[in-house]
């Protein structure tokens, strides 16, 4: 993505220039098509990565029909239109040669909020993309990893490798829960989705560690488009990471990912997110509109649990989701959004339950300050068969400061009178007096600040991964670093 | 320690205090008694810090520095601490979470040697013991849920923790039953030495059966109207205060509003 953005002015003027049929030899050249989207870009897309007929079928399909819809407009977040003739919609990524070769030639703002979040130095050197000789660290790391997860048979890969090696399991699974008509984001995702991961759990494997995206980092440059498929065949059990917790600076404004989860019978999957893209700058300049579809399917006996923290991005439009389709399933939604300066969340999640002795969990927590906006947004809906289904719902929001707002949206609906749904929510404010408190004994009031928040959230960072939930409190310090005074 | 010296201060606007006097010498206790709304809980916020509570005229002075312009933070630093009358919730953080921002903060301020976890811990339990927590109190978030009783215990377990210099506790009494008080006393007694000042803001007497005072003085109308040593407080308790304030109680009900 960013090298879309670094290439010199001189050379993405003569991509842009550039006729058409000359642009397959610029293509091949640059590796970036010109702006713009049509059915043959997407061709060229699916042909660059040499795709079966099936697949580019599908996303014509999907773009036919993409094509029909309107972008929607009932979130509480306003922007302006994004032209999406004038984004690239293949960029492969950089080569070796054109990273940065070390960390002296990165961004020293960067670096310092590296520092301030602990990340270790060779992590930084991945995150800022630095080029990273084959024999170093990371790479040996990458592969023992691969080593063990293979023993397991836990297929962990790119989609792109994904429809190479495992045809049969990504046309069997892709858009099976995200059809690709389903929204007008998911729709655009469908017909020019470049690049992802792909999980495939066993039957009753556990997989032996955490999945992180952070150890795909080199592959990470995966463009706005954003494809995911995880599959957990029965009884087997995953928990996946994903994100990182620095910044990007990015200049493509659009991200459009798509998420699927499945969780074949008494499967279980955990999924947990930190998200911390650039949110533009105090004044609302800059920063990432984050449009993501996820969704998960939950057969018999199978479990889906989000966990999402959220404190980057100009806009949020994200309700990670679980369709409860088996009987006895289970489906949690843990999240928390922080959203300061002029930053937009519209956020929450959807509870479809459809089996019998369903259940689901809400803990939304939202923090406002600046003169944000934060918004939760959550659909609970028990089908005609969800005999016994129960939800519980909680959404709390806290405030910093006078300027910002809190809103919460819930849709609540239910088709069988034995269905359980409880639903509490709170709005409050860091009060004068936990401050007070605070500095009486001797904390400055931008730490207790950020006790206090983390205090809020505790509920939901017990959820996460132990050096998740670490990096996550660490995360909301440094974001709420000036929320104060 | 604590030299204040024809003080005035007044609560959002309002003049509270008009022309307090008082000085505490390290190692003595003095008691602050008086009616509802005669500025007792004014003049220990004010003496912390707390917001909307402004030094109007004259000057208080804490080990000869003037608290005046001084942030609530660097007055703790300085080693003055403040029990609450009414200690609040701050859900989901722990209390030992909390003891170990606040004794980072103070204790490398003061000179003090920093506590490993391990000593914190250690400290910390023996501190809940004297004051009959169970240690469980410590994984819980700060008063969160807490009965009354369990709220103020937890501040005098703070204060033990803290080593402040100079002490002030803002009726500590009030609420607790005749069990809990005693405990609240024999940890305050514990904290008694030749470096610390301790001073009570009390509005009954019998908080004094148990710390014995070295000093009272009666708060009337913004003034210290009356001082004495521990005897004055028995006199109080069989005349009532309008044996001192001819009749009326002395004060002006603001105190109650901002409490």
């Amino acid at each position: 993505m960013s090298s879309q953005a670094e290439l010199d002015n001189s050379e993405l003027d003569r991509v842009i220039r550039s006729e058409y049929e000359a642009g397959f030899t610029t293509l091949v050249e640059s590796d970036t098509l010109p702006p713009g989207l049509n059915e043959d870009v997407i061709r060229v897309i699916s042909a660059k990565k040499d795709e079966p007929e099936w697949l580019l079928e599908w996303r014509l399909e999907a773009y036919r029909h993409w094509q029909t819809m309107q972008e929607p407009d009932w979130a509480h977040v306003s922007y302006p239109p994004v032209d999406l003739n004038a984004i690239s919609y293949y960029s492969a990524p950089k080569s070796m040669e054109d990273r940065p070769q070390s960390l002296d030639e990165v961004d020293p703002e960067l670096l310092d909020t590296y520092k301030k979040l602990g990340i270790p130095l060779h992590e930084q050197e991945m995150l800022a993309g630095v080029a990273v000789d084959a024999v170093f660290d990371s790479v040996s790391v990458g592969t023992t990893f691969k080593a063990k997860l293979a023993e397991a048979g836990v297929i962990f890969c790119s989609i792109s490798e994904a429809v190479q090696e495992h045809p049969e399991l990504v046309r069997k699974y892709l858009g099976s829960v995200v059809p690709k008509g389903d929204n007008y984001f998911a729709g655009l995702n469908s017909a020019v989705f470049t690049d992802g991961s792909f999980v495939y759990i066993p039957k009753g494997v556990r997989c032996p560690m955490e999945l992180s995206t952070y150890f795909r980092i080199n592959e990470a440059n995966t463009g706005q488009f954003e494809r995911t498929l995880i599959v957990a065949d029965e009884g087997s059990y995953v928990s996946y990471l994903e994100g990182c917790t620095a910044p990007q600076r990015d200049e493509n404004q659009l991200h459009a990912a798509v998420v699927e989860l499945v969780a074949l019978p008494g499967a279980e999957i955990k999924y947990s997110t930190v998200q911390n893209w650039y949110p533009g700058d105090k004044d609302g300049k800059g920063g990432i509109y984050n449009f993501v579809t996820k969704r998960g399917v939950a057969h018999d006996h199978a479990k889906i649990s989000w966990t999402q923290v959220e404190t980057g991005s100009a806009i949020t439009w994200k309700y990670p989701s679980v369709v409860l389709r088996g009987d006895h399933s289970v489906g949690e939604f843990y999240s928390v959004a922080l959203t300061r300066h002029a930053q937009q969340a519209d956020t929450g999640t959807k509870m479809i339950h459809l089996g019998r002795n369903t259940k689901s969990t809400i803990v939304s927590k939202g923090i406002s300050a600046g003169k944000s906006s934060n918004a939760y947004r959550g659909l609970v809906r028990m089908g005609p068969r969800a005999e016994n289904a129960r939800n519980f719902t909680q959404c709390d929001s806290l405030l910093l400061g006078d300027r910002c707002g809190a809103h919460t949206f819930p849709y609540i609906e239910s088709k069988h009178p034995s269905a359980t749904i409880e639903h509490e929510a709170t709005t409050s404010r860091v009060s004068d007096d936990q401050l007070f408190l605070c500095r009486q004994r001797g904390i400055e009031p931008e730490k207790a600040i950020s006790m206090i928040v983390n205090g809020f959230c505790k509920e939901v960072f017990k959820e996460l991964p132990m050096e998740f939930a670490v990096e996550a409190g660490k995360l909301l310090e440094v974001s709420l670093e000036g929320a104060v005074g | 320690m604590l030299e204040i010296r024809d003080l005035h201060a007044s609560v959002a606007g309002q003049p509270i205090l008009k022309g307090l006097n008082l000085t505490v010498k390290p190692g003595e206790v003095h008691a602050i008694m008086g009616p509802n709304g005669s500025g007792k809980s004014t003049l220990a916020n004010v003496l912390a810090g707390r917001d909307n509570y402004e030094i109007t005229g004259g000057e208080a002075l804490f080990d000869g520095k003037s608290l005046a312009d001084m942030e609530p933070e660097d007055r703790a630093r300085l080693g003055l601490f403040l029990a609450f009358q009414y200690p609040v919730e701050i859900p989901g953080v722990s209390n030992m979470e909390f003891l170990k921002a606040a004794l980072e903060a103070t204790r490398a301020a003061q000179g003090k040697e920093e506590w490993d976890s391990v000593t914190l811990l250690r400290k910390a339990r023996e501190a809940c013991k004297q004051v009959d927590l169970d240690a469980q109190f410590l994984k819980r978030g700060v008063n969160e849920g807490f009965s009354g009783g369990e709220k103020k215990r937890n501040e005098i377990m703070q204060m033990m923790l803290m080593e402040p210099k100079l002490a002030l506790l803002d009726e500590t009494d009030s609420g607790l039953d005749i069990d809990a008080l005693q405990t609240v006393a024999k940890g305050v007694n514990s904290l008694r030495s030749p470096e610390r000042g301790i001073v009570l803001v009390t509005h009954y007497q019998r908080l004094l059966d148990y710390i014995v005072p070295d000093y009272v003085h009666v708060l009337s109308g913004g003034k210290i109207i009356k001082s004495g040593g521990k005897e004055l407080a028995l006199e109080l308790e069989q005349h009532g205060y309008g044996w001192l304030t001819g009749g009326q109680n002395g004060g002006n009900d603001k105190e109650d509003q901002t409490a």
